[in-house]
């Protein structure tokens, strides 16, 4: 009575092959991600251990360690993030919460997106010509790092207006009926629950940062310092510049070496995009709507 | 003029180009319940998120008439949205209890208002009196820390009229408070309105119609952005003076 129809097995046969069909693309997109991985970590696995991280290089950049390069992108990366989130997440606040629905606001919408599209060489052009030149800033951290910040700038405005955007209208209301002023409702309500979104977008914008090249190629990152940058008035090394640098412009260079750092760079954005779903799984976890 | 009475005249609201309140009048006595009547769509919400002007927070919203709260023009240009909102609460059709604990819901809206007043060292106080008035403290006195969003609707619901109480608002405007609720339910937060009469002045929307009978004073049908009749409640459905307000009495309307 209940017999499956023969019509009916071929259409659940006809679905299981569909299936492993899709399976099978979904693959295919792992593919290179795992394969790079394995040729970094075989090539360059032999280049690492502790001393790799902590000393200089050596013999004209044919031996020794990344220290100087790694420190210079933690000065690259903060600087930038200190110029950058407070101006993102501020103008988030004011699109998402305060601007009205004008010609203004969706000039800056459509800008904003436009920006995103901007290649990031046209960004490094732009930061010589304001910041190095205009501003008088010289190739420093400081120009490197502005320039950095103006290319992440939309990523950060729009994954924080998404995330203050999904926050529940009943909450506001919540707080408009209790005689919250807009601010408070924001400051209250709004943040607090967007916190995991706006720092999910903060941590992607990092991981970006790390490996960028051109921008801070003429604005503030060079080949090689004898010496570690003492402020953001100094120029410094940098991970994406240095692989650049020891893979083609140095002769000489043992195969492992840019393979090491090729991996030791992979391995921060990786590491930085992990750190930012256990953030975001855990801060889930804890609001429930 | 009464204290607490809410009297609303020739007002008339836009949302962009569209008129969503058409001179309506209406009075609303000290501490009595008024209950708002008619079909989806006449405009009940509109005009209840008028009287604590949370629709102009939608910017597009514009509006001519006047509104008399507790004797004051609430349109007037130098009416303060925060003032007002500490007099004027609200409680909405689902219950809206903020992410946070049942005590913080408690606290939210004093802390803005009312703590300056009361000193920081009345919360334990605070809480306790506000969900005494609702009848929920004995419920959840075990719990104020746990997040108020695991509370039963019910609950959820008294709690958000709860959390209103420690600003000492005079008019409470309840849109639709039980249509979220079990019968059940919506008996218990009937009966708990029904207690906060005289103290309060409630406005109440509802699409229930036995509702509107046995929890109100007085009772105003609008249709179609307009006011159609208002008058006392056991008058109002014995008696109807307008055909349009005895067919909708009698559900001949959606
Ligand atoms: N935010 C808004 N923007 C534009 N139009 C709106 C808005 N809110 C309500 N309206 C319109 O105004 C009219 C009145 O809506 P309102 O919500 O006041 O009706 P209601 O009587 O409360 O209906 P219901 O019983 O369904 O809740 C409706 O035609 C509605 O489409
Ligand atoms: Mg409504």
């Amino acid at each position: 009575m209940f017999e499956a129809s023969s019509r009916e097995i071929r259409d659940q046969k006809l679905q299981a092959a569909w299936r492993r069909a899709f399976l099978f693309v979904t693959i295919l997109l792992i593919l290179p991600v795992g394969v790079i991985l394995w040729i970094l970590a075989m090539k360059g696995g032999p280049a690492l251990s502790w001393a790799f991280f902590t000393d200089w290089p050596r013999d004209g950049m044919t031996a020794g360690g990344i220290f100087p390069a790694l420190i210079g992108t933690l000065w690259l990366v903060g600087v930038a993030l200190v110029a950058s989130v407070p101006v993102g997440v501020a103008a988030a606040v004011y699109l998402s919460e305060y601007a009205p629905d004008n010609a203004l606001t969706r000039l800056i919408n459509l800008a904003i997106i436009n920006l995103a599209g901007v290649p990031s060489i046209v960004h490094a052009l732009f930061g010589v010509g304001a910041f190095v030149l205009f501003f008088n800033m010289g190739t420093s951290i400081l120009a490197a790092s502005l320039t950095l910040a103006v290319m992440t700038l939309p990523v950060v405005i729009v994954s924080t207006r998404e995330s203050l955007q999904a926050v529940p209208r009943a909450f506001r209301e919540a707080c408009w009926s209790l005689g919250a002023t807009r601010w408070q409702t924001i400051r209250h309500v709004v943040l607090p629950n967007s916190g995991s979104g706006i720092l999910t977008g903060i941590i992607l914008e990092v991981s970006r940062t790390v490996g960028e090249t051109a921008p801070i190629m003429f604005t503030g990152a060079a080949f090689f310092l004898p010496i570690l940058p003492s402020g953001v008035g100094d120029q410094t090394m940098a991970m994406s510049l240095h692989l650049f640098v020891v893979a083609t412009q140095v002769p000489g260079v043992p195969v492992e070496l840019p393979f090491g750092v090729a991996l030791v760079l992979v391995g921060m954005v990786l590491a930085l995009n992990a750190i930012s779903i256990v953030f975001r799984t855990r801060l889930r976890r804890r609001k429930k709507w | 003029m009464d204290r607490g009475a809410i009297s609303v005249r020739d007002f008339s609201l836009w949302y962009g180009n569209f008129q969503a309140l058409e001179d309506v009048n209406l009075e609303s006595a000290a501490g009595k319940i008024t209950s708002l009547i008619g079909p989806s769509g006449c405009g009940k919400s509109t005009l209840l998120r008028s009287v604590n002007r949370i629709n102009e927070r939608l910017g597009y919203v514009r509006t001519s008439g006047d509104i008399n709260v507790l004797g004051h023009n609430i349109t007037a240009p130098s009416v303060s949205k925060v003032q007002l909102g500490r007099r004027v609460g609200m409680v909405f059709q689902r219950p809206n209890p903020l992410p946070l604990s049942i005590r913080e819901n408690i606290l939210f809206g004093w802390k803005l208002h009312a703590r300056g007043d009361d000193g920081v060292d009345m919360e334990a106080e605070v809480v306790e009196r506000a969900l005494q008035e609702v009848l929920l403290w004995d419920r959840v006195k075990d719990r104020l820390n746990d997040a108020a969003i695991n509370l039963s609707l019910e609950e959820q619901q008294k709690l958000c009229i709860a959390r209103l109480l420690p600003v000492k608002p005079d008019v409470l405007l309840m849109d639709e408070p039980c249509s979220a609720l079990d019968p059940v339910a919506t008996e218990a937060v009937e009966s708990l309105l029904w207690g906060m009469r005289g103290k309060y002045t409630i406005l109440l929307v509802t699409h229930n119609m036995a509702q509107a009978r046995r929890a109100s004073d007085d009772c105003a049908f609008m249709l179609m952005g307009k006011m159609v009749e208002a008058g006392p409640t056991a008058e109002m459905f014995v008696s109807p003076v307008k055909q349009e307000t005895a067919d909708y009495i009698e559900g001949r309307y959606g």
